[in-house]
This record gives C-alpha cells, sequence and structure tokens, in this order.
C-alpha cells in the first residue's frame, strides 16, 4: 500500500503530494480495484485445483490488466475523442489505451477458447478436471514420473465430485 | 533510422510477417478439395520468407539498418516494424528453421492441413516478434507464437500432450500478462509505446522510477516464464517431451529464442544500459536467477534418462546464461548473449532433429535405446554427437564461441565493478560446462561405447516395445538438414571475428 500511494502521490496525479491509505481508495480506486483483480485472478489461477477455474482465474488476471490500461486513459472531466474539423473542444480521454485494450481482449478471448478446447479434451481422455485427480492417473500411465504421492489415493482416483 | 532504402527492401519487413499470416488460411481453405495441400502451402510459403530474410539480412549488414512505418502513421504514434543488426540476424534463424523443419515434418507428419495452418501462423508471429518495434505490437506477436505453439504442441491429439500445453498455456499467458503490466507502468511513465521513443522518455522520466523499476521487474519476471528460467520452468520439459517430434524441433529452436531475444531487445534497446547501471537490485536479482537457472538446468539434465527431457532441461541452464547477459550490462556479455541466442537456437534445432529421427527410425526415446547406435546409423549418430560437443561448448563450435564471451564479459564486469557478481557467473559457467559434459558424455558413450551387438534384436523393457516395428531406416531429406546442420555449428565456431564485426554498429549503439 506504501508503494501504490507513493506511485499515486507523485507520478499519476501529481496533485497529491503525501497521499495516506485513505486517498488512495477514495481517489484511486481503479488502481486499487486493478490491484485487487490481479491478486484475485492469480490467487484462483493457483489455488483452485479444477482446471476450467484456473482459466476463470487467467480471464480476471487479464481483466485487471485491462482496467490497468482503461484508467490510464482517463481525463478527469475528458469526453469522448471524437475530434470536429476545427478542433475545438475537449479534453478527451486518450483513445490509444482502449485500443490496446480491444486487442488485449481479442487476445484473451483466443487465449481462453484455446485453454478449454485443452479442458475438453483431457476431460476426454480422463474424465476429471481436477488437478490432483489428474497427476495421479498420469502417474499411473507412466507419463509423469511417480512423485511422493504417487500411488496414495488410487481408490478414488476416478470418482468423487470431478466426474458431476 | 536511415532515409532512403531501396522500397523494395522496406515493403519486405510488414510482407514477411502478413505473407505467412495470410498463408495460413489457405491449407484450411483449400482442404477440403485437396487432402495434402498443407505441406506445400508451408515450404512455398517459408521458403519466400527465408529469401525475405536473406534479401533484409544483405540490406542490414551491407548498408544498415532500416524501418517501416506500418500504415504510412510516423511513429511514435504509429507502429514501425525495424531490421537492425541483431534483429535481422533473429530473422534469418526464424526463417531458416522454420523452412528446415519442414522437411522433418514432411516424413514425420503430423499431415493434417490444419496443422499446418498453425505452423504458418507460428512463423508469422515468430517474424513479427524479431521484427516489431512497438512494446505493445511485441505483445501481441508474443501470444500469436503463443497460442500456435499451444496448439501445435498439443497437435497428436493425445490426453498427456494436451495437460502438458495447457501447463504451457496458463504459465505462458501468465508471463505474457505480466510483460503486458510491466508495458502498462510504462506507459503510465512515458505515454508512448514506440520502442525507441520510449527509451528517450525514460531518461527524462529518470531510471529510478518506482514507476520505471517495477515496470522492468515485471517485463522481465513475464520473459523470465517465457523463456523457462529457473524456478518458473517447471512447464518447460513436459512440453518438449508431450510435444509430437517435428514441434519439439521447431519450439525448442525458436519460441524461447524469441522471447529471449525480446528479454535482450527490451533491456539493451529500450531500458538501456543506464537503466541497468542504476539499478544494482535490479541486475543482481537476474544474475542470482540466471545463475540458479544455469546450475539446476545443468543438474536436472544430467539427472534425465528420457532424451528429450534432458535436452529440454538443458535449455533452461542455456537460457539462465543468455539471460544473465542482461545483469552483467557489459559489450562482450551482449555479444556473447546474442551468439549464444542464435548458436542455442540452431545447435537446439539440430538436437531435436537429430533425436526425432533416430525415435522415426530406431525408436529411441531414452539414453538406454542408443547403445551402439552408431553402427546402424553413423550420420545421425555422428552429427548428434557433434551437435551435443558444441552444447558443451567444446571449441571450434558456435557453443563454444557465444559462451566464451558471455563468460570473458562476465570476468570483465567483475573486473571493472569490482563486484563478485561477474566473477561468480564465470564460476557458475565453468560449472554448468562440466555437468553438461557429464549428460552429453552418457548419451556419447551409449552411442559409441556400449558394445552391444545390434544384428539381435534387443529385448527392451516392458512398455518399450512398441518400437519394435520400426524400419530402422533413415529418411534421407530431414538426415542431410541434420548433417549440413552440424556442420554449420563447427562452421560458425570459426566465424567469432565475423559476428563481431557484423554485431559491431548494434552494440556501439547500445553502448554509446
Amino acid at each position: 500500500m506504501t508503494q501504490l500511494s507513493a506511485v499515486g502521490g507523485t507520478k499519476i496525479g501529481g496533485v497529491l503530494t503525501s497521499a495516506t491509505a485513505f486517498d488512495v481508495i477514495t481517489t484511486r480506486h481503479a488502481y486499487v480495484a486493478f490491484a485487487l483483480l490481479l491478486c484475485i485472478g492469480l490467487y484462483v489461477l493457483i489455488a483452485s485445483p479444477n482446471l476450467v477455474k484456473k482459466i476463470i482465474g487467467l480471464n480476471l488476471f487479464q481483466t485487471a490488466i485491462f482496467l490497468l490500461f482503461v484508467t490510464s486513459g482517463y481525463v478527469e472531466g475528458g469526453s469522448i475523442p471524437i475530434v470536429s474539423p476545427d478542433a475545438a473542444g475537449g479534453p478527451y480521454v486518450s483513445p490509444l489505451p482502449h485500443v490496446i485494450v480491444l486487442t488485449a481482449i481479442v487476445v484473451g478471448v483466443s487465449l481462453t477458447a484455446v485453454g478449454l478446447a485443452l479442458c475438453l479434451r483431457i476431460y476426454d481422455e480422463y474424465g476429471t478436471l481436477r488437478v490432483d485427480t489428474l497427476r495421479e492417473l498420469l502417474r499411473e500411465e507412466g507419463t509423469l514420473p511417480a512423485g511422493p504421492k504417487a500411488g496414495k489415493r488410487t481408490s478414488d482416483a476416478n470418482g468423487g465430485e470431478s466426474r458431476e | 533510422m536511415r532515409t532512403g532504402v531501396s522500397p523494395v527492401s522496406e515493403i519486405l519487413l510488414p510482407l514477411a510477417i502478413a505473407v505467412p499470416i495470410v498463408a495460413a488460411t489457405l491449407p484450411i481453405a483449400f482442404g477440403r478439395r485437396f487432402d495434402a495441400i498443407g505441406w506445400p502451402v508451408a515450404a512455398l510459403t517459408t521458403t519466400a520468407v527465408v529469401a525475405m530474410a536473406g534479401t533484409v539480412a544483405r540490406e542490414v549488414y551491407g548498408t544498415g539498418p532500416f524501418d517501416h512505418e506500418l500504415g504510412g502513421y510516423a511513429p511514435p504514434i504509429g507502429i514501425e516494424l525495424v531490421a537492425d543488426e541483431f534483429s535481422a540476424a533473429v530473422f534469418l534463424l526464424v526463417a531458416l528453421v522454420s523452412a528446415a523443419t519442414l522437411v522433418f515434418t514432411r516424413v514425420v507428419g503430423p499431415r493434417r492441413n490444419t496443422f499446418y495452418s498453425a505452423y504458418l501462423l507460428l512463423t508469422g508471429g515468430l517474424v513479427g516478434v524479431s521484427l516489431t518495434g512497438d512494446l505493445f505490437n511485441l505483445f501481441v506477436f508474443l501470444e500469436i507464437v503463443g497460442l500456435t505453439t499451444y496448439a501445435l504442441i498439443a497437435a497428436d491429439r493425445s490426453g498427456a500432450s494436451a495437460y502438458a500445453s495447457l501447463k504451457y498455456l496458463v504459465v505462458g499467458t501468465v508471463g505474457a500478462s505480466l510483460y503486458l503490466t510491466g508495458v502498462g507502468y510504462v506507459f503510465l511513465a512515458t505515454g508512448t509505446l514506440n520502442m525507441a521513443d520510449v527509451s528517450t522518455q525514460l531518461g527524462a522520466v529518470g531510471y529510478t522510477d518506482p514507476l520505471v523499476q517495477t515496470g522492468y521487474a515485471l517485463i522481465a519476471v513475464g520473459f523470465a516464464l517465457k523463456m523457462a528460467l529457473f524456478p518458473v520452468h517447471t512447464w518447460q520439459p513436459d512440453a518438449y517431451q508431450r510435444a509430437p517430434d517435428a514441434v519439439t524441433t521447431v519450439v525448442a529452436a525458436l519460441v524461447s529464442t524469441v522471447s529471449a531475444y525480446a528479454l535482450l531487445r527490451v533491456s539493451y534497446s529500450v531500458f538501456t544500459v543506464d537503466f541497468l547501471a542504476a539499478n544494482d537490485a535490479i541486475t543482481t536479482g537476474i544474475l542470482v536467477v540466471s545463475g540458479v537457472s544455469i546450475l539446476a538446468g545443468s543438474a536436472l539434465a544430467a539427472m534425465q534418462s528420457d532424451l528429450k527431457r534432458m535436452f529440454a532441461y538443458s535449455s533452461v541452464a542455456q537460457f539462465g546464461l543468455i539471460a544473465a547477459t542482461v545483469g552483467l550490462a557489459t559489450e562482450t556479455a551482449l555479444l556473447g548473449g546474442i551468439v549464444h541466442l542464435l548458436g542455442h537456437g540452431l545447435l537446439k534445432f539440430g538436437l531435436f532433429l537429430g533425436i526425432g529421427l533416430l525415435a522415426a527410425g530406431y525408436g529411441v526415446r531414452h539414453v538406454a535405446d542408443l547403445a551402439s547406435l552408431a553402427r546402424d546409423a553413423p550420420l545421425a549418430s555422428g552429427s548428434l554427437a557433434v551437435l551435443a560437443l558444441a552444447l558443451v561448448g567444446i571449441p571450434p563450435s558456435i557453443g563454444f564461441l557465444g559462451k566464451w564471451y558471455v563468460a570473458l564479459g562476465a570476468v570483465e564486469a567483475g573486473g571493472t565493478t569490482g563486484g563478485i557478481g561477474g566473477i561468480a557467473i564465470a564460476a557458475v559457467v565453468f560449472v554448468s560446462t562440466l555437468f553438461t559434459l557429464a549428460y552429453v558424455a552418457r548419451v556419447l558413450e551409449r552411442l559409441y561405447f556400449a558394445g552391444v551387438d545390434r544384428s539381435i534384436p534387443v529385448v527392451h523393457e516392458i512398455g518399450a516395445v512398441p518400437d519394435g516395428g520400426r524400419s530402422g531406416r533413415l529418411p534421407i531429406a530431414p538426415l542431410v538438414v541434420l548433417v549440413v546442420t552440424a556442420i554449420a555449428a563447427v562452421g560458425l565456431g570459426f566465424a567469432g571475428a565475423g559476428f563481431e564485426s557484423l554485431l559491431d554498429p548494434f552494440l556501439t549503439e547500445v553502448f554509446a
């Protein structure tokens, strides 16, 4: 949080000289949301044993980055950047980050599609989407080298909630 | 950048990216009418890309770097493609390897038309990464490379390769996303995305600005994931091992290579040496990670019995060596990094091609399967041995050249700054060479000195039997490619002075 307030205080705003945690939350909430979403996404990605939920975590993670870019283009009181021929009006918000995010969304969608396709094939082959069950199946198959936990839970390797 | 380039050369830069990507649609479009149209389309296209790469390289090394403004929009607002001494070399490597791998895929497959569509998309993406001069554009091309690589790794439709591919997808996407976050921070600090422009703006913002530092840290971690440096390398051995042999050949030679290229490019051309000099903590961190990566990768490789896995772990070590050159930040080290980047790509192409060939001919998967194979397949075994020794760094070879410059740069860095970082890296390079020798020696021992009479059918362990029905003959065309690669790996070992003079303008610009 101190790092964030330093960033908010000196670079982005240029107005705040000594930002407290409270100031950051009230005036820089988009950046706070970015950090939260990023961490939640990364946590789901690492902690969830379900492959599809991992991909959801990945999507949250990417969405956080989109938010960062969109926020960076925002100008206080700015309008849509459609400039009239006489160049009057404005200030405008920066259109560049929006274009970037649009491209990044497309990239993200394609990644999700490929990821889900792979999930489907894994489910067809092994009948599970849980990473721990999958690892055991792969060890039995000899695809993964036998680890410390190999053979412990073989009895319920095929069953359980994962099939639902 | 220079003006007055012949318009033909200039237009080749966007064409080299667009042609493979457009051609990627053809195998799908005509796949319903013609069964085996994928390979001819891919072969024609990659040959055209090789010709373009050759022309661009001749222009760059003959008269100097040039660029192309996409759509006629001038940078920094528009996106530019840049061919300089460094990117032209990577472009040439990408073109040659993607054309040469096709010789191998023709023999061993995969043969589906969609495979060749993905292959061409990959080629386009790889060329894009090596030529782009824009930070966000780099992200897009990295993701094109990533997406097609995930698809190609799972191309044999087995469950194991799907799992390996998904693992790579998750890690690779996190890596690319961290890179994008880093680019976002840099964008917040400078308000621009063009590499050349960012590098001038950063000087004004200040190299010790926390936003810039965080941005660089995120970018470096993102590339570390993509390059498979030690603590985050776990996706890579699985991916290389489970992928079809032809896919491993191209992926191991090029995909991590262009990520490493991007790391060197962003570190040296965008953030510049001054940034690295101003941030001791960052360079020390990079040196520690790459040092550990070199040692751990070599040690893990020495523990493997599966051949593809062994050389996959060896890549972890070699990319550690390349990443170390960022932490060292001396001119010799950067030269070594570039030479080793190109050399490692060539060596890994040859090694995986050799292993794939032996697997196709004799069902070789493990070190033990190699027993006395040199009697049956002298050319393939000989080339494999030469390439493996080049990987160790035995002179004269391209592998020796790269390691030599990196180690020399490390000692220089230790000498000038008095820091122990450089000396430590030099020591690590030496130790890892011994490890490399350890696993390469196992391969050579099996190939040449196992003393097995191969006229008697070898009894495999249970589980290794399906190889029994192999033809025992190696296809000619890929064998020729393998031998040429081995000769090139040795021949380029004599080209140290050539590399120095060709890359000199780039190095001078970076260290100006």
